[in-house]
């Protein structure tokens, strides 16, 4: 469960997320979307507690972002954000062990590393797992990444664009992962998406932002409308259900 | 190779280095009268008095100067910076002239802490500024280091000069281990206790060198782990410079091949650096005593002109990122 109060940050003059006010379900996986600039990622960095909070308040399981310890909120949620530029030599292995710290504090026991070959298997990378992160492509280090994040065990998952980098079966592949984290081991799951069709199969909500303010927020259908999709990212699109799928058709 | 393998490989150099460093000097000290203990009251002073503490000392600052470097370079997420080329050494330089005109009384571990204390200034300047401009790979990094430190020893030079302390400011710019005896050295034993810690800090310095996100994210405290890490760098760069002079490129050169070699996994790697280091110093060390005997090369040059051509080397030969 995550709930924010009024939420907001800004840089110099410029409001950059904007009194957002939110509260997302546990055991379900909701989708941020939003046009750049509308503070998508900003807002996730407040919950994470990787940005300072201006104003506002951000609660994940009950612990207040701002004033929980930052290692007890490691217990509790994980995020991945976009930018990985990883310069150093670690292995998969290694890499995804490290998500493993705020449990072991460094010292892997047995089921730590159970965890992790779990993780590295549901990523599909058992190939890769001594391999260095700098001799891999950018979809395999995008999904060591996420494993890595998967290991740390929360109930709690923040994902910035996961889908970067990922060709469309990864693409496929890691948002399915996403629905069965949330279905089979309830977690609660927030995704930074780019691409409305991802948000609309496979979110259970959908918040767009525009201007750092929460424009809509809602059940996939509430959302994914030819006049809100219009306003909020300024095109003309078309919306059709095929077969029980909403998706979404930019007009030429 | 296994860990157990090459760490026993890396020791067994060492040792085979730091016996050499016995047997090597003006002084005549044969290997046969050591191993059957047929050694004079003479020879015995030899030992104790200048090459044990030589050797010691040379160890030491290896150890510690390599592993510091390798902090930097985790701190600031760029292979290509060392405590000598981003203005650390000149700023301990700083606080060593600045403590010997206002205080020149006080005793030499006070002097150190001084010098550590301005060495920690300029590290924590030179991450201000790349956290400042954001750049966290990249050429651009060590650039900035070198402008800095540039700037810092022209300072430094130029007070030396007013006050009449260029010799000084020689003796603690240029690595030599030829003025170590019993009882000039001892303050390198710090670094010992440095490099322990550092080792275990590693796992959270590895999770530093991942970037400030992935650190938070796993709930280790950032800017305590810089601080942390830049404390270690700064008092190992003020002990070396106030014992035996800057050695260059040992902190670029031992941690780049051990990358290459074994990775970045610091709790795995702090041990081969440490050991590389000690090794390479002990090693051009050891040149700069045979080269023109029984005169001395400074170890801060061969290691500058030893050094420049690895890294050199290793600079051409590093596998571009695929991606």
């Amino acid at each position: 469960m995550i709930e924010t109060n009024a939420l907001s940050k800004r840089y110099g003059d410029t409001v950059v997320v904007d009194g957002v006010t939110l509260s997302l379900p546990a055991a379900e996986v909701t989708a941020i979307i939003g046009p750049n600039g509308a503070g998508k990622s900003t807002f996730l960095s407040m919950i994470a507690r990787l940005l300072s909070i201006d104003t506002g308040t951000a609660h994940v399981c009950g612990m207040d972002v701002a004033k929980a310890p930052s290692d007890a909120l490691a217990l509790k949620l994980a995020v991945l954000r976009q930018d990985n530029q990883i310069v150093a030599r670690l292995t998969v292995r290694d890499l995804v062990g490290f998500g493993r710290f705020p449990h072991s504090r460094g010292r892997l026991t047995g089921e730590d590393r159970a965890m992790v070959e779990e993780a590295i298997g549901f990523l599909g990378l058992q190939d890769f797992a001594e391999r260095y992160l700098d001799e891999l492509s950018g979809g395999q280090r995008q999904r060591a990444f996420v494993a890595m994040v998967l290991a740390q065990d929360t109930q709690t998952i923040l994902l910035d664009e996961p889908l970067n980098n990922l060709d469309i079966r990864h693409a496929v592949a890691m948002m399915r992962l996403v629905r069965r984290a949330a279905d089979e081991l309830g977690k609660t799951i927030v995704v930074v998406l780019h691409d409305i069709n991802f948000a609309a199969a496979y979110a259970d909500r959908i918040v767009a932002m525009k201007n750092g303010r929460v424009a809509v927020e809602g059940r996939v259908e509430d959302v994914v409308t030819e006049t809100i999709i219009g306003e909020i990212f300024g095109i003309e699109a078309s919306i059709r259900q095929v077969d029980d799928q909403i998706v979404c058709l930019f007009r030429r | 190779m296994t860990n157990r393998s090459i760490l026993a490989t890396a020791s067994l150099a060492v040792a085979a280095l730091s016996i050499a460093s016995l047997m090597i000097g003006a002084g005549d000290l044969s290997p046969v009268s050591l191993a059957t203990g047929g050694l004079t009251a003479e020879d015995l002073r030899l030992l104790f008095v200048s090459r044990f503490p030589r050797t010691f000392a040379t160890l030491l600052a290896g150890a510690g100067l390599a592993v510091a470097g390798l902090i930097m370079q985790m701190l600031s997420s760029n292979r290509f910076v060392e405590p000598s080329t981003i203005g650390v050494s000149e700023s301990a330089a700083l606080g060593m002239l600045t403590v010997t005109l206002l205080a020149p009384g006080l005793p030499i571990f006070a002097k150190m802490l001084v010098a550590a204390l301005f060495g920690l200034a300029g590290a924590a300047l030179f991450m201000a500024i790349i956290h400042r401009l954001r750049l966290r790979s990249g050429l651009l990094v060590p650039l900035i280091g070198l402008i800095l430190s540039g700037i810092i020893g022209a300072f430094v030079n130029f007070l030396a000069y007013r006050f009449d302390l260029m010799q000084s400011l020689g003796s603690w710019l240029t690595g030599d281990f030829s003025m170590v005896l019993a009882g000039r050295y001892e303050l390198l034993w710090l670094a010992l206790g440095l490099t322990a810690l550092a080792i275990l800090a590693a796992d959270r310095f590895t999770l530093a060198g991942l970037g400030r996100d992935v650190a938070v994210g796993l709930g280790v405290p950032y800017g305590v782990t810089v601080a942390i890490g830049l404390v270690i760098v700064s008092l190992v760069s003020a002990v070396t410079i106030v014992s035996v002079g800057v050695i260059p490129f040992v902190g670029l050169v031992v941690p780049n091949i051990v990358s290459m070699l074994a990775g970045d996994n610091g709790r795995q790697t702090i041990p081969y650096v440490l050991l590389g280091g000690a090794a390479l110093v002990l090693a051009c060390d050891i040149l700069g005593r045979v080269i023109r005997m029984p005169y001395e090369i400074p170890v801060g040059t061969t290691m500058g002109v030893l050094g420049a051509v690895v890294f050199l080397t290793l600079l051409f030969r590093r596998r571009p990122a695929h991606g």
